[in-house]
């Protein structure tokens, strides 16, 4: 066999792979590290990477308008249900690329931010096992599928979030994140049950194209939205978020962006392909729902970001925020998706909001790692005491300036691009819809000024007069944030033409994703 | 089925289970609600499944007549497997936050932020 | 085949578009003018000599903790003139997890209000 064949037979069923090479790994960890702990370091970075490569593969396919489908169990289609079927999109794609990307930072970060816990067994395999979850949420195309991957990746993060057991407030914060999480995940079940009843199917893409849009219907979407958006931190649904994001280790946190993501990922998946067909149906949008959730997001995001003095909590806050324009961009799509004189605004606002999910991750990210290597040389996250930083930590203060200029939305950094899309299309559905943006973007600037004067510059405080410079592996996991961030950011154009675009065309065009699975379906041309 | 009883019983389950999480003070007695909810969940599945007058759906071994759909009960078994893994973790959560705060009043663990 | 051109592409936001490229020979631009600027200044400037300290109009130095301006200190009169919304905000936030199952349902009220009563609505004008 040549290596053309064999990288076919690779992209074949990479699919299953990408799930299953990181849920092996995760019970194998425990096994290696007890023969070391820096083979069992290698050993989770090297999963990862061939997790990421298999997913690059797959994306690289994906981009250019082939849909894969992967089928487990029956093959006869006679027999409808006794099969899960996983289907990749480019939407699904792009969104496994930012979780692998995310997980594969944070476990080289984690290599010395980690080093003196113990149980670092446990970690790992945690933390592979959420990446499986949030993978596998992304790829599957099947709802109960979905439901059990959501649940694989609410309790490794729960207990991620708990991982610093000795103390209170994160065994509380863990705590909070999985009896939210369980609510949630139960009343998406109960809306699979709604589905199953009716239908008699448990595939997207089934359930997609016999939609009648009951009562029951109704139901389903209102209990979907709310549940995913729950997981996916939209006010007022919000609060465990920062309870979650500032008590977990920042590796752990770096991972949990994803997962909210990936939860998001739900929300517009159920949107747009499960109930693409009702849209012609519905005479109030969806979309408004979308964009008026966004509105409140970002705004009390940013609002009580001002008012937070513990650095991570800020962060989190500022990460709220950062959902409310994802929400707001991709809503605004919907809004405008069955007017014809609107497609070019449709389609650029769904670009600036699926590109800004990305660009969301790597800004939030790279702060909550810096956040992370200060709590790492200072123990210490409160601004209150913080100060003068900067003469100590000299990498640390650039790659903060740098996700402080991408997360507020300065260019030329990769925020910009994206906010500049939203900016322009939502001014054309409603002008108000991109002050109140632009507004919370100004607001988000300054709270990170804020953060950058009080913990970076002032005088040289005494007490943290032998503060060193993070060790190198946070380094490098910063650093390549930081590079992705500017790359992107110097060549927008580039990364929208090539995975952005596509993501966006196939969750507008969610017939096609119907018709991979059955070809009669005839909608949503 | 007599007036749709399971179907009652599911939403009284799930509004009991809703009841207790919001408005019981006590950690454990809102594990409790979670899992009552997560109880009417999976009645709602299996009543989906079941006809009256079906048998178990075991083909090799049919007298004949009626089965029960057997995917919603593959689906609750699932459902309940899951649940017994956030129970266990929601406890032992329980456990460690009793340790830290000797007290298990919701009111007074959670506490605003700084 | 790699090339240059993609590259310098402009940024096409639909109606607009943004060269990320001219902002950075801007920045560039920026920079040298600063740097230059910075050239004319005083070159008697000493280390480790009376220079270095701090004066405030004769006053003593404080310590450098109460030199240095504190987060909670940024933006006070902000938060002072908005008080009443950044109350009502905190007290939102109570830390008590019945509180934040409550909004969940809260929400799914409202979602269901607006998605069925307001379609029936909708119908009926």
């Amino acid at each position: 066999m040549n290596v053309a064949d064999l990288i076919d037979l690779l992209l074949q069923h990479s699919p299953a792979l990408i799930v299953a090479v990181p849920l092996l790994g995760a019970f194998i960890t425990p096994l290696i590290s007890r023969l070391n702990d820096k083979v069992r370091n290698v050993f989770v970075i090297l999963t990862l990477g061939l997790t990421a490569s298999l997913v690059f593969l797959l994306a690289s396919d994906v981009f250019t308008g082939n849909i894969h489908t992967y089928i487990f169990g029956s093959q006869d289609l006679a027999l409808p249900v006794v099969r899960i079927l996983f289907e990749v999109d480019a939407m699904s794609a792009f969104m496994a690329i930012i979780s692998v990307i995310l997980s594969l930072v944070a476990v080289i970060y984690s290599w010395s931010f980690m080093k003196e816990n113990t149980g670092l067994d446990k970690y790992y395999t945690l933390i592979l096992l959420m990446t499986a979850g949030m993978l596998g949420m992304e790829l599957t195309g099947d709802l109960f599928n979905f439901f059990v991957f959501l649940e694989i990746t609410s309790i490794s993060s729960a207990a991620l979030v708990a991982f610093w057991t000795n103390k209170a407030k994160s065994v509380e914060a863990g705590f909070k994140y999985i009896v939210i999480s369980t609510i949630g995940a139960l009343f998406i079940l109960f809306s699979i049950a709604l589905f199953y009843g009716q239908y008699n199917a448990l595939n997207m893409a089934m359930i997609a194209s016999a939609m009648q849009y009951t009562f029951l219907d109704k139901i389903a979407l209102v209990l979907l939205i709310a549940a995913l958006a729950m997981k996916a931190g939209v006010v007022p649904m919000h609060m465990w978020l920062p309870d979650a994001y500032s008590k977990a280790p920042s590796s752990v946190t770096l991972i949990l962006v994803g997962a909210t993501q990936a939860s998001l990922y739900g929300v517009f998946r159920v949107c747009f392909t499960i109930y693409g067909g009702a849209i012609n149906l519905s005479s109030i949008s969806i979309g408004w729902i979308l964009v008026i959730l966004g509105i409140i997001t970002m705004l009390l995001g940013v609002a009580m970001a001002i008012i937070q003095t513990d650095f991570k909590r800020l962060i989190a806050f500022s990460a709220v925020a950062e959902i409310g324009y994802m929400l707001l961009g991709i809503g605004t799509g919907l809004v405008v998706m069955l007017n014809p004189e609107m497609t070019a605004t449709g389609l650029a606002a769904m670009k600036g909001g699926i590109f800004h999910i990305m660009n969301d991750a790597l800004d939030v990210g790279l702060l909550f790692l810096v956040a992370g290597a200060i709590y790492y040389a200072t123990k210490e996250t409160s601004l209150n005491k913080l100060g003068g930083l900067a003469r100590n930590m000299k990498y640390t203060t650039v790659f903060f300036i740098i996700g402080l200029l991408a997360v507020s939305g300065m260019p030329p950094m990769n925020g910009f691009a994206s906010k500049l899309l939203i900016y322009e299309s939502t001014y054309q559905l409603n002008p108000i819809l991109s002050i109140i943006a632009i507004l919370s973007s100004i607001m988000l600037l300054a709270v990170f000024v804020k953060v950058f004067h009080s913990a970076f510059l002032g005088p040289a405080l005494p007490k943290f007069e032998n503060v060193k410079e993070v060790p190198k592996s946070m380094l490098i996991a910063m650093g390549t944030i930081a590079t992705i961030i500017i790359i992107f950011g110097l060549f927008p154009e580039i990364i929208v033409n090539s995975i952005v675009e596509p993501a966006a065309n196939a969750l507008i065009n969610y017939g096609d994703y119907v018709r991979e699975v059955i070809p009669s379906f005839t909608g949503g041309v | 089925m007599i007036f749709n009883i399971p179907f009652i019983a599911v939403a009284a389950l799930i509004l009991i289970g809703l009841y207790a999480v919001i408005f019981k003070r006590n950690l454990i007695k809102m594990v409790i609600g979670i899992t009552l909810i997560e109880s009417g969940v999976n009645l709602f599945l299996i009543t989906l499944g079941y006809r009256e007058g079906s048998i178990a759906p075991i083909y090799t071994s049919s007298p004949g007549g009626i089965m029960a759909l057997p995917v919603p009960q593959a689906l609750t078994l699932t459902s309940i497997v899951i649940g017994v893994a956030v129970l266990a973790l929601m406890l032992s959560l329980v456990i460690h936050i009793y340790r830290h705060y000797g007290t298990l009043d919701v009111r007074k663990i959670g506490g605003p932020e700084e | 085949m790699f090339t240059l051109e993609p590259l310098l592409e402009t940024f096409q936001t639909g109606s607009g578009f943004w060269s990320p490229i001219i902002w950075i020979v801007a920045i560039i631009v920026a920079f040298l003018v600063a740097v230059i600027l910075r050239g004319f200044g005083k070159k008697e400037y000493k280390e480790k000599t009376g220079q270095t300290q701090a004066f405030l109009s004769g006053n003593p130095e404080y310590e450098k903790e109460q030199m240095h301006i504190k987060g909670s200190n940024l933006y006070w009169g902000f938060t002072e003139s908005l008080e009443w919304v950044f109350d009502a905000l905190k007290k939102m936030h109570t830390g008590n997890v019945s509180d934040y199952a409550l909004w969940f349902v809260i929400v799914v009220a409202i979602l269901f209000i607006v998605l069925i009563t307001g379609e029936n609505l909708m119908g009926a004008i």
